[in-house]
């Protein structure tokens, strides 16, 4: 790899080794070392005190306006996601600004109120940041990083070295809406679709489900990658395999139609707006139920279990009775030509 | 979802599985080759895991059906060099960008520096032509008989509008000349084909009949779902059972005996045959496309002075052994580099590259 590709970007496979190879030799530390959403320590001096959560993301999104959100609610959910996926309460954001010379004053205005609204939703105060402006051409419009600091609640400890054999998992409702929404208002690919983005805060979500099941063993939004590279990251952390059941997998008809037709799979496609849960077999139900009864889990469902076979990989039941395996992303998903 | 769940239908899909067992049964003897020549195909078996559940002697084998996957390296070198020219913008399908050539890739020629942009149609190539009026847009041309007629939809209205700063560098392929330069060559080893649905939609069922009689090899023009794939089997099985070779179109709500004739008359109005140089295949006589001296304004050879795509093609890389998974000749594991030094991040070859390629396709799902 002697330049950057696009694909480097993908969140999958050659992320990972861009990571892995180049990132982590020259930055490594213990705390950051797990790559979970986010870092968890104590403050210094204080060992066995509050935890607390750090994460960083940054937003760069094209069409900035899409169904369902913008590049701003994008930027505030997607941090705080990182942080409730540490099992933390998201607290403060920090927002900068990269802007490209000639971007128009009122949509940023419009981003910055829906950075606002969904701050406000989601109970987090946005507390410092920073702006840049660059020469036309040297970005796409608008970029925005937003960094997040959380505490996370006491007896919660979630990580992706959670998972054990005989654990299931669950994920809190359809498969790759965001995903699907962004590439319908793709030009030169738009289709017609009633499908929004599923962008949302999931702190409340997850806070009922620690709620009732403070062992869930590994929460993971599953955003660039999809369902499938997240489970593969959790199964190769935990060292476990996974079995999933295609039916059971929560998926829109119109999310499916244009999966169909455009020669994508479903579980390769971001989500905004989801998490994965993995959590004891005693404590599933109780899950299940606690996601259901939140407005951001209303499909929630079991999609599979944790096996001790085949540790690292990740397998798909079909319905007649044959099963694929599910690996990571490799490179950016593309339409099929024919 | 209609058109779609019906074909799905798991109590179906049984009931066919056993019908293909019971005839594979009976016919006995060696094992059954059948090649399935779509690259979509090939992905649908394994995403079905329809291998699993088929007789030991019902055999299925890759062809050349993946339009990335067959077009020769040094049409991507072409490419590559058109992107490094001054004032070029080349406009490609997003599958193309990674597949090597002699030297590199689209994505690698955009990494330093080269003007490149992923479409999802000619259509789209055109519309990047209008907004950059200082470029030359040229539009890499890769496909079957599919994908041309777009194509050559797209050069009319680019034609009918006056737009000067857009090219099509052809690199179309035709599908029945491949399949019959596969079969006279003598190597590859099939009792029967799956034909691919999209293509077939466009040629028409009729177009295998010279294959069929010459080769005395039932075709079966098939669809993508698992009830399709399955009854394709079962059709050339009982044809082999029969000693029988038509060509019989399973993929009925798609496909006619004659196709569509519209858009083929479109395509023969833009495009004329001429030799094409196949990736493992070599350079199979009337099986290109090239753009007709009528439509020579938008041809990129011509408008950039392009040297002819050599006779031969220049040698794979050291192990890449996509030529033969091309042919059906190996399965992709039998290759040395599979999995080790070639894989989807890393291509060496262009089967590894397409997500519809056959490479591709055994590592995703094995």
């Amino acid at each position: 790899m002697s330049r950057i590709l696009l694909d480097h970007g993908s969140g999958g496979k050659t992320s990972q080794e861009l990571i892995e190879q180049v990132i982590l030799p020259r930055l490594a530390n213990p705390l950051l070392a797990p790559l979970n959403d986010g870092a968890v320590f104590e403050l210094p001096g204080q060992a066995g005190g509050q935890r607390l959560a750090m994460t960083t993301d940054s937003y760069t999104v094209s069409p900035i306006f899409f169904p369902g959100g913008d590049i701003g609610s994008l930027a505030v959910h997607g941090t705080v996601n990182d942080l409730a996926m540490c099992g933390a309460e998201p607290l403060y954001l920090s927002a900068g600004l990269i802007l490209e010379e000639g971007f128009d004053l009122s949509d940023l205005e419009r981003i910055l109120d829906s950075m606002r609204g969904a701050a406000e939703e989601a109970g987090v105060a946005i507390v410092t940041g920073d702006t840049k402006v660059v020469e036309r051409g040297s970005a796409d419009g608008i970029f925005i990083n937003t960094a997040g600091l959380g505490m996370v609640r006491p007896g919660v400890s979630v990580s992706g070295q959670g998972a054990r054999p005989g654990d299931r998992i669950i994920l809190s409702g359809t498969v790759a809406d965001h995903g699907v929404t962004i590439l319908s208002q793709r030009k030169g690919l738009s289709f017609s679709t009633e499908l929004r983005s599923d962008s949302a805060p999931l702190n409340g979500l997850v806070r009922a489900m620690l709620t009732a099941a403070p062992g869930i063993r590994c929460l993971r939004d599953p955003t660039r990658g999809g369902v499938a590279t997240t489970l593969n990251e959790i199964a190769a952390q935990s060292r476990v395999g996974m079995i999933l059941e295609e039916d059971a997998l929560p998926l829109r008809e119109e999310v499916r139609s244009a999966c169909e037709l455009l020669g994508l799979d479903p579980l390769y496609l971001a989500n905004e707006g989801k998490v994965l849960a993995v959590v004891g077999p005693e404590e599933a139900d109780r899950v299940l139920k606690a996601a259901q009864e939140h407005k951001y889990g209303r499909q929630a469902a079991l999609i599979g279990r944790v096996t001790a076979e085949n540790p690292g990989r990740v397998l798909l039941q079909t319905p007649y009775g044959t099963s694929r395996v599910v690996g990571m992303l490799a490179g950016e998903q593309l339409p099929r030509i024919c | 979802m209609k058109y779609i769940d019906e074909y799905r239908d798991p109590v179906a899909v049984r009931e066919l599985i056993q019908a293909v067992s019971t005839t594979a049964q009976r016919i006995g003897g060696e094992p059954l080759r059948f090649m399935e020549v779509c690259g979509t195909h090939t992905m649908a078996i394994f995403r079905f895991g329809l291998r699993q559940i088929l007789p030991g002697n019902v055999e299925l084998i890759s062809g050349p059906g993946c339009p990335v996957c067959v077009t020769a390296m040094a049409e991507v070198d072409r490419i590559v060099e058109l992107s490094r020219r001054e004032g070029v913008l080349v406009a490609t399908f997003g599958d193309m960008l990674r597949v090597p050539g002699r030297e590199i890739s689209l994505a690698q020629a955009k990494a330093q520096g080269g003007r490149v942009e992923v479409v999802y149609s000619t259509l789209e190539a055109l519309e990047l032509a209008r907004k950059n009026k200082e470029a030359q847009v040229v539009f890499m041309g890769v496909g079957f008989e599919t994908t041309a007629p777009t194509v050559a939809a797209a050069l009319f209205q680019a034609a009918g509008e006056g737009i000067s700063n857009f090219s099509v560098l052809s690199c179309h392929k035709l599908l029945p000349p491949a399949l019959e330069a596969l079969l006279s060559g003598g190597k590859a080893k099939v009792h029967g084909f799956l034909m691919p649905g999209h293509v077939s939609t466009m040629i028409g069922a009729g177009a295998y009949e010279p294959l069929a009689r010459e080769h005395k090899v039932p075709c079966v023009v098939t669809g993508f779902e698992p009830r399709d794939i399955l009854s394709g089997i079962l059709m050339l099985l009982r044809e082999r059972a029969a000693h029988s070779h038509r060509v019989l179109i399973q993929y009925s709500r798609g496909v006619s005996w004659e196709g569509n004739t519209r858009a083929m008359g479109l395509l023969e109005r833009v495009f004329q045959p001429r030799d094409s140089l196949w990736r493992g295949l070599g350079r199979i006589p009337d099986s290109g496309l090239a753009l007709r001296p009528e439509f020579q304004g938008f041809d990129a050879e011509r408008v950039f002075d392009l040297q002819p795509v050599p006779e031969t093609e220049a040698q794979d890389p050291p192990g890449c052994r996509c030529g033969e998974v091309l042919q059906g000749l190996i399965t992709p594991p039998q290759c040395g580099l599979f999995g080790r030094r070639c894989d989807p991040q890393n291509p060496v070859g262009p089967c590894m590259v397409s997500s519809e390629g056959t490479c591709a396709a055994y590592y995703k799902y094995n």
